[in-house]
């Protein structure tokens, strides 16, 4: 059960990683690439705290093997923001709406959300809701992320 | 929580997929959208000696109607089938199912086949597959067969999958006009299994009278139940058909367990009742067609 040699493409930086075939994609970004954002609730695809853009596409990173995104573009919440730092629309709406309190939940939901705004950029309470439907989150009760979401859909409007 | 080891492979094509899978026989298991796996290998559910990751086959990842129905290739994404508009205007019911399974997040990775292969009796699909006749297709090296929904099920997380296939597409066979299909469900959260679950296939003639109708419950039985109901509503007029006899031939029908979600006598009342909706649905699409 040797190593297996593969390259990550994470936030626009070619990673290349020797790991085993039985690490999970949410370890090798915490652990081998040191990427902590990306937090680990329950593995096994049900809090969605784990989740990362994959090609653009969020996925849960606990139930993907580190070696099957090999070759692929992850994203993680260390790669919403700008270069310079900037908060994206996404993370500044977020923190505007106080739709996170311990924080936990929140690169999950980041990830998420900024895939469901790129694909619908005007959405309703209730896909919203739909979309959300995966995270979850013990502090705030939801009401500040829906809050959240709309305030972001507003901010990528007014900045378009 | 975290997979124990095993040996990884990566074939880049079909063929060395299943020499991969024929050497590793009984100790191999195919690894495709891994939301069903990968869960099972974190709780140390299921430990094989060699995982064999098939999502570099791209001649998988595809979705095409046919004469007789809707092929999906084996890597085909639960979010490509349900956004596929051809697909919806052939089969409705696959996007109507589709919307059922999970959250978004899980069906960007999930395959159609795998939800097949691993046959969960609270799974959308295996009642799908099995209310429409469909089939999955089964590959080893030099040899394909394939397998009749009613005959692939064959207990909770059982199918008729040998050790060493690879099952590389499934078929959901496409229906004669003025048919109609609904799929109704309760569940306890957005997203999750189903308590009780109800696929609906109704049939009618030029006059809109019922020819067939019938139902595929989930989480009735340790596989899917499909249940005749042609009889017990008459070949009458849909809109005087009588459904809520269908609904009490389905009650008697199903086996529902208990469990911490649901006692057996709820997901008996549900089954009748979504069944009863779901019936009537899909009498009303296919009046509509
Ligand atoms: C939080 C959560 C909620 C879920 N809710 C639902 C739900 O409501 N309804 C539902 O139906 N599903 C649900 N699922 C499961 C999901 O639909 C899975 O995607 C599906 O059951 C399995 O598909 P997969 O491609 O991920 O298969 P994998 O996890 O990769 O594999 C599952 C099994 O099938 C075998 N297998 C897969 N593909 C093949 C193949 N081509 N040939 C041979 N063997 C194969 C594997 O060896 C394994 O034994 C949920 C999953 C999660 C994590
Ligand atoms: S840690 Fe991945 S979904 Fe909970
Ligand atoms: S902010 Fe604490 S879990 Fe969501």
């Amino acid at each position: 059960m040797t190593d297996i040699a593969i390259t990550l493409t994470v936030n626009g930086v070619v990673r290349r990683v020797e790991t085993p075939g039985r690490r999970l994609l949410s370890d090798c970004l915490r652990h081998d690439l040191g990427l902590t954002g990306t937090h680990v609730g329950c593995e096994h695809g049900v809090c969605g705290c784990c989740t990362v853009l994959l090609d653009g596409e969020p996925v849960r990173s606990c139930l993907m093997l580190a070696a099957t995104a090999d070759g692929h573009e992850i994203t993680t919440v260390e790669g919403l923001a700008a270069p310079d730092g900037t908060l994206s629309p996404v993370q500044r709406a977020f923190a505007e709406c106080h739709g996170l309190q311990c924080g936990f939940c929140t690169p999950g939901f980041l990830c998420t959300v900024t895939a469901l705004l790129r694909d619908n950029p005007a959405p309703t309470d209730e896909e919203v809701l739909e979309g959300v439907s995966g995270n979850l989150c013990r502090c705030t009760g939801y009401q500040n992320i829906v809050k959240s979401v709309h305030r972001a859909a507003e901010i990528i409007a007014e900045e378009s | 929580m975290k997979p124990p080891p095993f040996d990884y492979h990566a074939p880049g094509s079909v063929a060395e997929a299943l020499e991969t899978l024929a050497e590793a026989g009984e100790h191999g298991k195919v690894l495709a959208g891994g939301q069903s796996l990968i869960p099972m290998l974190n709780m140390r559910l299921a430990a094989p000696g060699h995982i064999v990751d098939v999502n570099r086959l791209a001649e998988l990842a595809t979705v095409s109607v046919e004469s007789d129905g809707v092929r999906v290739g084996a890597l085909a994404r639960h979010a490509q089938v349900e956004r596929a508009e051809q697909v919806a205007a052939a089969q409705p019911l696959l996007r109507q199912a589709l919307r059922l399974v999970a959250h978004p997040v899980i069906r960007n990775r999930g395959t159609v086949v795998g939800s097949l292969v691993h046959a969960d009796p609270a799974a959308e699909l295996p009642a799908v597959l099995i209310l429409l006749g469909g089939s999955v297709r089964l590959a080893r090296p030099g040899a394909t067969r394939d397998v009749p929904a009613a005959g692939f099920f064959t207990g909770p997380l059982e199918s008729a999958l040998r050790p060493g296939e690879l099952a590389v597409s499934a078929l959901f066979p496409t229906l004669p006009p003025r048919s109609g299909t609904a799929f109704h469900e309760v569940s306890r959260r957005h997203g999750d299994y189903a308590v009780a679950g109800v696929a609906a296939l109704v049939r009618l003639d030029d006059d809109l009278r019922v020819v067939t109708a019938g139902v595929a419950c989930v989480s009735a039985g340790p596989v899917p139940v499909l249940v005749d109901v042609t009889e017990a509503c008459g070949h009458r007029p849909a809109a005087s058909a009588d459904w809520a006899s269908a609904a009490r031939a389905v009650r008697d029908r199903i086996e529902p367990e208990t469990d911490v979600h649901a006692s057996a006598d709820y997901r008996r009342h549900l089954t009748g009742t979504l069944a009863e909706r779901a019936l009537r649905d899909a009498a009303r699409a296919a009046s509509d067609e």
